[in-house]
């Protein structure tokens, strides 16, 4: 038990103190300076994940446990992790926007958006289920905060009560289940648990296929997939833009980090046939979110059921469960960060403090208006859609080659069509920017927004990249993959 | 007594709160109907504890203990910043967006 | 099982004496509604005001920060348990710990949260 200071591993632990840190001396920095510019403190920011990212990236390798192998650095928390800081980034860019956030108290925000990025990488760095239950609690918390952000607007209120109402909800199940696989194998460690069934059976005990069905239960609530749903749209519409944006790709990642480590290293998914159900699941997700889709006016709102849909076509990777379909979700979910950043980028970007532009009848006739960002919104939805040459499209492929692999050739198929369906709003924006007339009373809001230009560059770079040379990220992330299993 | 018994009351609690969440509509309610949940999953947890014979059930438990004391406390304020805005706390009149 | 027999058995009897003791008070107490009577009581004075105002939002400040500070003290029961096992790296641990708590007082201090004025 005496464990000297010497021969703890920092490095599985680095990024997680690093963020840690950064966010108190935000917090401070806001505290004792309060007249600092939001500026500085998103240099500060920035320059401090970028830090983290470095110490990540020190874990790509042989798997490195530390404190008591409840936290571990190998490759699939490298890449989770690094998804995870380049999101919180490009958040931090889009917050920097100088009109629509102006009732942001900046040091107080970009610290809790660092304490959500820290309970990400717990997550997915967790390799005891206490260790993902306090990643998965430190991000949940700070998203409530930051989906209430802007104290004064109902809808803001509104969004950051139901989510937590919700989330807490959820997090009693998860508990739950971690008590119940506790109460079977006798400890929460994951490898602990893995040896556990390998010796006995997984269905051996009614409490350990329960426990995991609670567990999932918890964790979907976080994917938002069927039935789990509901909160979504309302939270996505409400909270800060930027904040939706990290919501819909950080956390939905975290999420299917935890739940990709805790059902790979265990195999309990393949043990009790869950395919069936999560078969049923997958498309329920994807049909609901693309056809509630199509009925929205409200652009936030649309994205938030797209964000469902979406869910529904990762989770195809992981019911495939083989090398392409796991490297495949990492790889949707990269890409997903980009082009679902951009897309509530665009929006912030255009927004002024006193209007929000978010529905479909402000973006008439935008191309004619505000090119830049007609564009890239053209480039988002084109990528949303799966339209080629994108990110979008390649991940799309991924996934459906991995199940077609797998014999999953029916869920490849109303895969498809669920794209197809998705064709329609997405490109129904594109076709309102481009081919409606220019109304003259639409708000003009041609304002100078360097930093949330730059985060859409960068993520129209990234989305095209990733669609025209997506090979060697494959390879990285099938390395990521073989790995694990 | 056997861990059945300890086991069953942690479900018959958990079920307790479940229904108060979904059946309520004062979000006060709701909220304590919540942490009644995740103490019927303290309860579950040091039975098990005891019955596995080691105490990382019982650490579970102040784990669990600490981040319900934040949620309260972000909880809470989100219902009073409500309250002030909707002067209720009924969840069916917070209701600007549908559910 | 006999111990559970000893328990119900006293929950029996307390809630037998208290029913006892409302009963006797009902029958035996005698009951003179008057002006004064029905007033509430407030340390033998003549109310000022109603008691139906709100609470102060400052009571609420500081019963939340109390309820995070309170209950972040149970991490120190089981250190202290095994402290001398722990050896310094646990006193390091405990420190890094406090550490934090004092920045989450320091930043309810600097925000105005313990102002009660």
């Amino acid at each position: 038990m005496n464990t000297a200071i010497g021969t703890i591993d920092w490095i599985p632990v680095a990024p997680f103190i690093a963020l840690s840190v950064l966010g108190f001396l935000i917090m401070i920095i806001g505290l004792f300076f309060p007249r600092i510019y939001r500026e500085t403190l998103g240099t500060i920011t920035l320059v401090g994940l970028a830090v983290t990212f470095f110490l990540i990236l020190q874990n790509w390798g042989e798997p490195r446990y530390a404190f008591a192998n409840t936290i571990v650095g190998d490759k699939f928390s490298t890449v989770f992790n690094g998804l995870f800081v380049v999101g919180a980034a490009l958040t931090i860019l889009l917050s920097l926007n100088s009109q629509e956030n102006r009732y942001l108290l900046y040091a107080d925000y970009f610290t809790v958006i660092v304490f959500a990025t820290a309970g990400m990488v717990l997550m997915s760095a967790g390799t005891h289920l206490l260790t993902i239950f306090l990643g998965l609690e430190t991000l949940s918390i700070a998203l409530y905060v930051l989906a209430g952000f802007r104290r004064e607007n109902a809808f803001s209120l509104e969004s950051a009560f139901k989510y937590f109402l919700l989330g807490a909800f959820a997090s009693g199940f998860l508990l739950y289940g971690i008590a119940l696989i506790y109460g079977a194998t006798g400890s929460a460690d994951i490898q602990e648990v893995t040896r556990w069934i390998q010796q006995n059976s997984l269905t051996g005990s009614l409490m350990l296929p329960i426990g995991f069905l609670l567990l999932f239960v918890g964790l979907g609530f976080k994917l938002a997939i069927f039935p789990f749903h509901m909160w979504a749209p309302d939270v996505y519409q409400g909270a800060p833009t930027p904040i939706s944006a990290f919501m819909a790709t950080g956390s939905k990642a975290a999420a299917f980090a935890a739940l990709l480590r805790v059902a790979l290293s265990t195999q309990s998914y393949t043990a009790i046939a869950w395919e069936q159900v999560l078969w049923v699941i997958a498309v329920a997700t994807m049909t609901i979110g693309n056809i509630i889709a199509l009925r929205q006016d409200n652009i936030k709102r649309m994205l938030a059921y797209s964000s469902i849909a979406h869910a529904g076509y990762i989770l195809i990777g992981f019911i495939a469960n083989n090398e392409l379909g796991h490297s495949g979700m990492l790889f949707y979910l990269l890409s997903y960060t980009f082009m679902n950043i951009g897309a509530f980028g665009v929006i912030s970007y255009l927004s002024t403090a006193e209007h929000e532009f978010v529905t479909l009848g402000d973006v008439r006739g935008l191309a004619y208006r505000r090119p830049f960002a007609a564009i890239a919104m053209a480039v988002f939805m084109f990528s949303l859609a799966g339209i080629p040459p994108t990110a979008g499209f390649i991940s799309k492929f991924y996934i459906f080659s991995a199940a077609v692999k797998a014999g999953y050739v029916w869920l490849v198929i109303l895969g498809v069509i669920n794209s197809m369906i998705s064709l329609y709003y997405y490109l129904g924006v594109v076709v309102q920017m481009f081919m409606s007339a220019v109304e003259e009373k639409a708000p003009a809001t041609a304002t100078q927004q360097p930093a949330v230009a730059l985060a859409l560059v960068v993520s129209m770079f990234a989305v095209l990249g990733l669609g025209i040379f997506p090979s060697r990220w494959l390879a990285v992330f099938m390395e990521m993959a073989r790995s694990f299993i | 007594m056997p861990l059945t018994y300890y086991l069953v009351l942690g479900a018959i609690l958990f079920s307790l709160g479940v229904l108060g969440v979904l059946t309520r509509r004062n979000a006060i309610i709701i909220f304590l109907s919540i942490e009644l949940m995740l103490n019927a999953v303290n309860l579950t947890f040091v039975a098990l504890s005891n019955h596995v014979q080691n105490l990382d059930g019982q650490v579970f438990v102040f784990f669990v203990m600490i981040v319900a004391a934040a949620e309260v406390a972000v909880g809470l304020a989100l219902i009073v910043a409500i309250f002030r805005l909707k002067e209720t706390v009924y969840v069916d009149e917070i209701n600007l967006m549908k559910w | 099982m006999e111990k559970i027999i000893a328990v119900l058995f006293m929950f029996a009897v307390s809630a037998l004496l208290a029913l006892i003791f409302f009963t006797l008070n009902r029958l035996l107490g005698p009951r003179k509604e008057s002006v004064v009577k029905s007033v509430p009581f407030e340390t033998g004075r003549a109310p000022i005001t109603l008691p139906t105002h709100r609470m102060s939002i400052k009571f609420y400040m500081i019963a939340i920060l109390f309820v995070l500070f309170d209950v972040e003290m149970i991490f120190f029961y089981p250190w202290a348990v095994v402290f001398r096992k722990l050896g310094i790296l646990g006193l390091i641990e405990m420190g890094i710990f406090i550490l934090v708590l004092f920045l989450g007082l320091v930043y309810a201090w600097k925000k105005g949260a313990l102002e009660w004025e």
